[in-house]
């Protein structure tokens, strides 16, 4: 077998108090694809940064063999990592709009590997540039070498980082969670092009939360948690047999079509022709939907597909500059302030990051108070249903006392739905509400979700960019593009049969969710099983 | 972009129009004859009497008054000053040079030895960044008049090394500049390496330690850019509080300068001059903004997208 392109063996990095990987093992060959999966805070990242050295001055870093190329690392020093950052090991970090720097055009930053390493001639750097961002797929490379990465769609800059970490010819790549903020049709697209590297002998090596996202990719999968490498093996045996209950849970939490079967009641959302125009800019074009108790209308569609700004309509926070929306019969244009107040207590809202939607010198308890008092609750009353609400939502008096930067990412989006639920409301509107959480947390806070709506009949109004959670929860969906309706229905049938060929375009970028079984070269995920309390609500 | 800058020099001469005004009604709300006003403590002739009324047309009703001051000030014409026996304009423009000198040298000291301060100590070790933090605290403690006795009796009076009067070449420039720039140099460093440490942790910064850049260069090529955007505010704000550091400065200092004149006008109520370094400062305000907002949109490309 050839020299891998990095060998480490009993990996350990710790920082002061906290021991974050301990006895990792791996190795990356030439032209193979490593994938390593993990949460957060399973130190996945930080054995991906040991591998250049990057793990900073707080770490202590011991492993029993380093070696890059065959080459023994563990005594580089400064200088010799950093010959090898960028030439040896390239490195995408996710999301390029803050990894790239917001101040220098991207040809720059390209040009700026090149020139570290005097990987060529001065006057042929631009000239490598264009062919870097050619090679990328970036269309035009000689227009968008000079603009800036605001000015970039989230694709063609997350292209163009990858250019600038590949610019040296790199033996290889490491990519952290690169497609985590993209969009899923983008998001493919940047899987195909780590695909044609990998085909053109491109050692990968892949970090990221999502098991489905590396599927297509790798050759073998290692799972971390909490630091230790629970399941290393080949792609096929992680996910077709896999033997951690662990990796099972992580398999199980990626969100398939559930067995819905809710009872519609009385219609309390009614859009009609809704039409928002910012300077010139047509942000929601005739969007019309229904919505009934007890039921939940998926929203779905890119950035810029007009999801927010419906939101934001519905939630009477936008007046349409054309048609209507009803709340429980009652539309939002011509009341008065006071009763808007009054009908924006039947549609409440959690947000993607509830941390900055709470105010962070609020106690969980002054925070559902506040709530409560919007809601009407009588003042004696109140503490009695603060506890009633997080015991709805599975926390405990606990955390009354807690401030929101004390609780962990599930447990904040438990108390923001706590807090949705004070004012008994009719309607939820979920924007993005579990994008920013782990898959297993993901995973306990749509049951919490759907077991909330069993209970209490509310409708939710669920807006996300990902496919497969929408169709766990949806009973209707409505497909946004460029501001319209591209197509809208029954949700099972959309799933499966789409008629509009953007919707069909969606439905094929969701990684891992579309193969076939005729199509051997693509491997199946197991879909998430019908057991819907699989993962048991927990605290934290 | 050009209607911003439009909007910028539109808004200008609204501020310039407005410390005019300010200083025309000033001039008619002092109790008292406007005349006595603006000859303030001196004595004159009744032929001199005479041609202030005729040249402030103060026999004319107000709005003309007004009016035939607006004008004068549009040509430059900012009065004359009755003690100094001079024209105002030509008062100040004999001052401004080492005002002027001094302001630039202290500014520039001040943002070079912050910006070395703050590249060198930010994310350093605990220490490093509290030495330098409770120096800073002092520097901006103590008050600049104060600075300036205590540099002037231990360079100049105790070691001899410095000049202790005058405006004369380098050398009578250093104390001056150091009490100026002290400040302003402590309020830019606390301020800078506050903005270096929240940009080294953006990921961007990651990325370019990922290709092989050094430490030092990340924060050089990086990092310093994105911290100027509120260090020009801050210098913007603080060119104000310059210039009231300066009064203290040059008359601890013996210097000549607009500081100078301008406790020497205040003094002898001399109306004329103070009129016209409000104008000065007013101006000075105005052009500061202009080129703090030039400086925006070529430190920041997001910027000159916005309208």
């Amino acid at each position: 077998m050839s020299t891998p392109v990095v060998e480490v063996t009993d990996l350990h990095v710790s920082f002061p108090g906290v021991h974050a990987v301990r006895g990792v093992s791996l190795a990356v060959h030439p032209g193979e694809c490593v994938a390593v999966v993990g949460e957060s805070g399973s130190g996945k990242s930080v054995t991906a940064r040991t591998l250049l050295g990057l793990t900073g001055a707080e770490a202590t870093v011991t492993a029993g063999r380093l070696a890059i190329e065959g080459v023994d690392a563990s005594g580089f020093g400064e200088r010799q990592w950093r010959s090898i950052r960028g030439r040896k090991i390239g490195y995408v970090l996710q999301d390029a709009l803050v990894s790239l720097d917001s101040l220098r055009p991207v040809g720059k930053e390209i040009a700026e590997t090149l020139k570290l390493h005097r990987a060529a001639p001065r006057h042929e750097i631009p000239r490598r540039v264009i062919d870097l961002l050619t090679e990328v797929g970036v269309p035009e490379p000689e227009v968008r070498a000079k603009q800036y990465p605001h000015e970039l769609s989230g694709g063609l800059r997350q292209r163009a980082l990858i250019a600038s970490a590949i610019a040296c010819g790199p033996r290889l790549l490491i990519a952290d969670e690169p497609t985590t903020a993209l969009d899923v049709t983008v998001q493919a697209q940047i899987l195909r092009l780590l695909a044609e590297r990998k085909r053109a002998g491109q050692a990968l090596l892949l970090i990221s939360h999502d098991l489905a996202v590396v599927a297509e990719l790798a050759d073998r999968i290692l799972v971390m948690k909490d630091g230790v490498v629970v399941e290393d093996g080949t792609a096929a045996q992680v996910l077709g047999a896999p033997g951690h209950p662990y990796t099972k849970s992580l398999l199980d939490a990626i969100p398939g079509p559930g067995s819905r079967n809710t009872v519609a009641g009385d219609v309390v959302i009614r859009a009609e022709g809704l039409v928002k125009t910012f300077k010139g800019r047509t942000a929601v074009d005739g969007v019309s939907f229904e919505l009934r108790a007890g039921q939940t209308l998926g929203v779905v569609g890119e950035s810029g597909s007009g999801k927010t700004t419906t939101a934001r309509l519905v939630l009477g926070l936008l007046t349409p500059d054309q048609g209507s929306v009803e709340i429980d019969g009652q539309p939002w244009a011509g009341l008065t302030r006071a009763r808007q107040r009054e009908l924006r207590r039947h549609i409440q809202v959690i947000y993607q990051d509830p941390l900055s939607s709470f105010d962070p010198r609020f106690s969980v308890r002054r925070i559902l108070d506040e709530a409560l008092e919007v809601g009407g609750e009588p003042g004696s009353l109140r503490a009695k249903r603060a506890v009633e609400l997080l015991e709805q939502v599975g926390l405990d008096e606990s955390v009354l006392d807690r401030r929101p930067l004390k609780l962990s990412g599930g447990q904040r989006q438990r108390v923001a739905i706590a807090r949705a639920l004070a004012p008994r409301p009719r309607v939820i509107v979920c924007d993005e509400p579990v994008s920013a959480l782990d898959v297993s947390i993901q995973a306990q806070v749509l049951d919490l979700l759907t077991g909330l709506q069993a209970e209490l009949g509310v409708a939710y109004l669920f807006i996300s960019h990902h496919l497969g959670v929408v169709r766990h929860v949806s009973d209707h969906v409505l497909v946004l593009k460029d501001g319209r309706a591209v197509e809208s229905g029954d949700a099972h049938q959309i799933f499966t049969a789409p008629a509009d060929p953007y919707t069909q375009e969606l439905l094929a970028a969701v990684p891992g969710g579309h193969h076939d079984q005729a199509d051997p070269s693509r491997r199946a995920l197991p879909g998430r099983q019908q057991h819907h309390r699989l993962v048991r609500p927990q605290v934290g | 972009m050009i209607r911003r800058i439009l909007t910028r020099l539109g808004t200008s001469v609204l501020v310039l129009w407005g410390a005019v005004t300010v200083s025309f009604a000033a001039l008619h709300l002092t109790p008292g004859n406007v005349v006595d006003v603006l000859i303030g403590s001196s004595t004159v002739t009744p032929d001199v009497r005479a041609r202030i009324i005729a040249d402030y047309g103060l026999d004319e009703p107000l709005f003309v008054q007004y009016a035939t001051y607006l004008g004068r000030v549009l040509r430059g014409d900012l009065g004359r000053s009755y003690q100094l026996h001079e024209q105002v304009a030509s008062a100040i423009g004999a001052q401004l040079g080492p005002s002027l000198q001094l302001a630039g040298a202290s500014l520039l000291v001040a943002v070079v030895v912050s910006t070395t301060l703050a590249i060198l100590t930010a994310r350093r070790k605990p220490w490093i960044r509290g030495l330098s933090s409770n120096l800073e605290l002092i520097g901006v403690s103590i008050p600049t008049f104060w600075t300036a006795i205590l540099l002037l009796t231990i360079f100049s009076f105790q070691l001899g090394w410095f000049p202790a009067v005058g405006a004369d070449g380098f050398a009578a420039l250093v104390l001056p500049v150091i009490a100026v720039a002290l400040p302003i140099t402590t309020m830019l460093t606390q301020m800078m390496r506050e903005g270096l440490e929240l940009t080294l942790e953006q990921p961007f910064v990651l990325t370019a330690r990922t290709r092989g850049m050094s430490d030092l260069g990340v924060r050089l090529r990086h990092a310093l850019r994105h911290v100027l955007v509120p260090t020009v505010t801050l210098i913007g704000w603080l060119v104000g509080l310059t210039v009231g550091a300066m009064v203290a400065v040059e008359q601890i200092f013996s210097r000549q300068g607009i500081g100078q004149l301008t406790l020497t006008a205040v003094g002898g109520k001399d109306l004329p001059v103070v009129m016209g370094v409000v104008l000065l400062t007013a101006v000075l305000y105005v052009v500061v903004n202009i080129v703090v907002d030039v400086l925006y949109l070529l430190i920041d490309p997001r910027l000159r997208g916005a309208t």
